[in-house]
């Protein structure tokens, strides 16, 4: 698999999109949803809330588990992907793109995002 | 454990069909290849093939093999014909439940018990104890054997083209010696799917060469490499109990709803008779807690552990969920008091992970395939 040059990404696995106009998309790696296995319901934050970087803001369960989302940044969300509320599937098939999961205003972000080489390093 | 996980014969091609792997029971074992829910699908509508040669198999030869089974099992596997298979469990002295099993009667004098790979030792160590006043001998066969499934309503089909077996006189439950795609195999009409097909127990060294042939002729009908995360899956909406779940040491098979494999009126004492006959009383005076099928409203998922509320009391707790292909929603297998087990009970609720979801009782199975 390959992770996207234009993206940042997390430890905890999440993507982060080039901010426009102070916002940027969040989805997870296709790492991540590979390791997941079929997701099969999505709790995305509401749009008005506020996330923090490293912290949980939602859930993806998945037919063997549940796991936390964590926001890879800090900020207010903007927009969440209703498609993907709809069809969690959406995450496995393009965690890139149609399976992003939400938009966010950003205040903070912490140093320690990653390139993509560095997170398929750090990915393996 | 540190010991490193165990290997099948056929783990090299798991690799190679880029399986994810998982340990179970300390065996490295293929979870799903793909989709999980895809290979689910390809089961209940198409076919599947499974690596299961982590299940233990125990051999009984001699001609007290029968009657040493009648006093080790709960079931009466003298009266078994030669040719066909039971399920039965081995109990301990206090009734509780050690494994689950299916038993084949291979001949006169010899019988094949495939246990669980989580009990496997458990069950070999039992049986060579409580066979030891009997004419048998108890053999680990494990090393011996491994174990393909085929399961699915087109696997019929694709069997018999790899097979000169009669498979339309093999009826559900029966076993016989036969050669499929040159390879000699014993060949089950068995599974833990719900819907028909056949397991197959062949030499490890043997095993690829199936698998292959297997892959091959069932390439047309949409046959699909299949990983234990879907036979969980299948076996939950078919209602079948797991080990380790609604099966337990502290459950009896009356307590589990099983009682029916416990035959008092086998000929000779077995382990467990006394504890058993209280525990058939005790269950039929007063119903304890009851095993029930939970759908769910929404789309959270309830987890083995998870506790089942009602009027804000606790009132059972979930042995399996998962999100169900077939229906399309959550579902679980449940133990609950019985004054919410009826189907239909109102305002019965998963508590999960702090928000109680509702959940509709319903009877086991989730799902019964078309005959």
């Amino acid at each position: 698999m390959s992770n996207p040059q234009q993206l940042r990404y997390s430890k905890e696995h999440e993507w982060l999109s080039a901010v426009e106009d102070g916002v940027a998309t969040v989805g997870i790696t296709e790492f991540a949803a590979n390791a997941l296995g079929d997701v099969v319901f999505a709790q995305l934050p509401a749009v008005g809330d506020t996330v923090t970087a490293g912290e949980s803001c939602g859930e993806l369960e998945s037919t063997k588990s549940v796991s936390d989302l964590y926001s890879p940044v800090t900020g207010e969300v903007v927009a969440a992907n209703q498609d993907v509320v709809d069809d969690p599937a959406l995450v496995n098939s393009a965690p890139f793109e149609g399976g992003w999961l939400f938009k966010v205003k950003i205040t903070d972000e912490p140093e320690d995002l990653m390139s993509a080489d560095e997170y398929t390093a750090f990915a393996g | 454990m540190t010991e490193a996980p165990r290997r099948t014969a056929l783990d090299a091609l798991h690799r190679a069909l880029g399986a994810t792997m998982t340990d179970f029971a300390g065996w490295d074992m293929p979870l799903r290849y793909g989709s999980e829910r895809d290979e689910h699908v390809a089961v209940r509508t198409r076919a599947g093939l499974f690596d299961l040669s982590h299940m233990g198999e125990i051999t009984l030869t001699g001609p007290q093999a029968g009657r040493a089974l009648d006093f080790a099992l709960v079931g009466n596997l003298s009266a078994l014909a030669v040719g066909r298979a039971r399920y039965t469990m081995i109990c301990d002295a206090a009734g509780g439940i050690l494994d689950d099993l299916i038993v084949y009667r291979l001949a006169d004098e010899e019988f094949m018990v495939v246990a669980n790979a989580s009990n496997a030792q458990v069950v070999l160590d039992a049986l060579t104890e409580r066979a030891a006043g009997f004419e048998t001998a108890v053999r680990d066969d494990r090393e011996n054997y491994a174990l393909l499934a085929i399961q699915g309503p087109e696997s019929p089909g694709i069997l018999k083209s790899l097979t000169d077996a009669d498979l339309d006189g093999l009826k559900y439950y029966a076993g016989l010696p036969g050669t499929v795609a040159g390879v000699p195999a014993l060949i089950a009409r068995t599974g833990y799917t719900g819907e028909d097909g056949f397991e197959l127990f062949v030499a490890p060294a043997d095993a690829e060469k199936l698998w292959q042939a297997l892959t091959d002729a069932g390439a047309d009908a949409g046959l699909v490499p299949c990983g234990l995360s879907c036979r969980d899956t299948l076996r939950l909406e078919a209602g079948m109990p797991l080990y380790g779940h609604e099966l337990t040491t502290a459950t009896t098979p009356f307590d589990a709803g099983l009682g029916r494999v416990v035959k008092f009126d086998k000929e000779g004492d077995f382990v467990g008779r006394e504890a058993l006959t209280a525990a058939a009383e005790r269950t039929a005076a007063k119903a304890p807690r009851k095993l029930v099928g939970l759908i769910a409203e929404g789309r959270r998922v309830p987890r083995a552990g998870f506790q089942v509320v009602a009027d804000g009391q606790v009132v059972g707790e979930v042995t399996s969920g998962a999100p169900s292909p077939t229906l399309a929603k959550p579902i679980a297998i449940a133990y609950v008091d019985a004054a919410h087990a009826e189907p239909g009970t109102q305002g019965v609720a998963v508590d999960i992970r702090g928000t109680h979801e509702p959940y509709e009782v319903v009877a086991l199975p989730f799902y019964k395939r078309r005959r």
